[in-house]
């Protein structure tokens, strides 16, 4: 039987004081689009590395004498992230290979949408310089004006285009 | 005093610590309910307002918790990364990922979540950042300017709104209860399966209201900086707390021995600084004590702090400041920087005293007017050391 998701007020005091630990001990936040910068920009370097060093995007992560994009904090913070959520999964019964959908939307219509809004968070986060943990989270917790206003974009677009999604989720 | 990277944190070591947060976030995500798109997409729709619970209750603990720390003096909020602001560039980043939100039910985070416990729509959602990111990099060149345009550095949105950041924080603690307690009855309203259906009122009310007055006590919190020099340079405060004087000429045998346990500390301006300073001293004005970067100076408890300042008044509350902060062996320089300028730096004629060392410190002060010119001038011919680039900390995604 899958266990009851815990109380979101103290999950969220709970994820309050993980990311305050992170600040208080390494002096920077949470994320996770920028592990899939670097997973890009390793496989990029990888598959083709003069047009990595040529790129002004790749550039400044690739070359002569930098480390690998994949040896970065936020790489292993996600590896983590994996590790957690599924030790959670595991102990809540949740561990299941499924996919979740709307009532009434097909599988696959589910797996392009996810891969389009993937995509669309991927570009967005870029130009964020960090996407809902990364920039939003983390920057309101040190009061940084990017977090608030990256926020507030994401949300209120969220609120503003459910309407005309409505039927992918009721 | 945090943050430890990276001066007690190593590089590698720093990678375990990513590790080890990592998986207490992926924990906590999974355990709030952030694996499930139905449930993150529901903040949208009504339905379950899990999203906004979590999310806010997190920057809240974490908002409040960055402050305390900083004014216990626990954290150097100076060395922290905030996040730096670049203003258009961030709202279009945040309308496209608004977007997205809505149509693939999940965020890069909750996505790697919902991947680990078998979410297939999740594994999508992660192919489709990557895609995304290489979209990105691959027509970079075409909105280069436009990435890099309104960049604000790294700006803080009290300072942006021109209050403080406690009332921000009230500001901001006050809005997020008043929204869990409207959504919560919107919620009510749109499901009879939403999850608020199962809370117990009076833990949920006495969170609320104590969480409204840590807020407030964030208020009343004075910045800890200005409220400590404050406190400090208060006359009556100067007058109940003598510190230990050296006289000129004890500073000035000590900086001819070239004493090692010595450490000279210029409060001045960096411009008078500049202009004409004594040798081997150190330019640290009374404001930059709370610095991290200066505990491993001032905290050698066997070197004599010697504080040397534009009057003895600046001396004694920079000299008080190191006490309150927990520095001790300090003094201060009697008759401040004038006095030794007149009676070494400058040649002087000496005046008797009548006492019988007269004939001793007239031929000390001479010797010491000479060397310790001879070194000033050594030291106007080095090259200044550029200040070392502290290894600054990164972040953000």
């Amino acid at each position: 039987m899958e266990k009851k998701y815990m109380n979101p007020y103290l999950a969220g005091f709970f994820l309050g004081l993980v990311l305050l630990a992170t600040i208080f001990v390494t002096g920077r936040g949470l994320g996770a689009s920028g592990a899939i910068k670097s997973i890009v920009v390793a496989t990029v370097d990888g598959v083709a590395p003069t047009h990595a060093e040529s790129s002004p995007f790749y550039a400044s992560y690739v070359g002569p004498g930098k480390e690998s994009p994949l040896k970065a904090w936020l790489v292993f913070e996600v590896i983590g992230v994996l590790i957690g959520a599924f030790i959670s999964g595991l102990i809540s019964n949740r561990l299941k290979v499924v996919t979740e959908a709307g009532p009434k939307v097909k599988t696959r219509l589910r797996w392009l949408f996810a891969f389009g809004g993937g995509a669309l968070f991927g570009i967005g986060a870029q130009f964020a310089r960090g996407c809902t943990s990364g920039a939003a989270l983390s920057g309101m917790a040190v009061l940084s004006t990017a977090g608030f206003v990256t926020m507030m974009a994401i949300f209120g677009t969220g609120y503003a285009v459910a309407w005309f999604l409505r039927k992918l989720w009721i | 005093m945090g943050p430890f990277v990276p001066e007690f944190i190593s590089e590698q070591l720093n990678l375990i610590v990513a590790l080890v947060l990592g998986l207490g976030f992926g924990f906590v995500l999974e355990q709030a309910g952030f694996s499930s798109s139905r449930k993150l997409a529901g903040v949208f729709y009504g339905y379950d307002f899990t999203v906004l619970r979590v999310f806010f209750t997190a920057a809240v603990t974490a908002m409040s918790g960055t402050i305390l720390l900083g004014y216990f003096g626990l954290l150097d909020l100076e060395a922290i990364y905030i996040n730096p602001t670049w203003l258009w560039p961030a709202v279009i980043g945040g309308v496209i990922m608004g977007v997205g939100f809505v149509l693939g039910g999940y965020c890069p985070g909750t996505s790697i979540c919902a991947m680990a416990i078998g979410k297939v729509d999740a594994m999508f959602f992660v192919g489709g950042g990557i895609v995304g990111v290489f979209f990105f990099g691959e027509l970079y060149p075409l909105y280069q300017t436009f990435y890099e345009s309104s960049a604000l550095g790294p700006i803080t949105v009290f300072n942006s709104l021109g209050i403080s950041a406690g009332l921000f924080a009230l500001v901001l603690i006050v809005v997020a209860v008043g929204a869990f307690a409207v959504t919560t009855l919107i919620e009510r309203k749109t499901s009879s399966t939403a999850p608020s259906i199962s809370f117990k009122k009076l833990p949920h009310r006495i969170a609320g209201v104590s969480t409204i007055v840590l807020g407030m006590v964030l208020v009343a919190l004075p910045n800890r900086k200005d409220h400590l020099i404050g406190t400090v340079s208060s006359p009556a405060y100067l007058a109940q707390n003598p510190v230990s004087m050296m006289e000129p000429d004890e500073l000035a045998f000590r900086i001819l021995d070239k004493e090692p346990n010595i450490l000279i500390v210029d409060i001045r301006s960096a411009e008078d600084f500049k202009n004409l300073r004594l040798p081997g001293s150190n330019n640290i004005q009374t404001a930059g004590f709370f610095a991290k970067e200066q505990v491993p100076l001032f905290s050698q408890r066997h070197v004599k702090k010697v504080i040397v300042g534009a009057t003895e008044s600046d001396e004694q509350a920079a000299c008080l400041l190191l006490h309150e902060l927990g520095y001790e062996n300090t003094a201060i320089l009697k008759g401040a920087f004038p006095q030794i300028k007149a009676t070494i730096l400058d040649k002087a004629e000496y005046a008797p005293t009548g006492s019988r060392w007269d004939a001793d410190v007239r031929e000390f002060r001479a010797t010491a007017h000479l060397e310790i010119n001879k070194m000033i001038l050594a030291e106007q011919n080095v090259v200044p050391k550029a200040p070392k680039a502290g290894k600054k900390i990164a972040g953000g995604c």
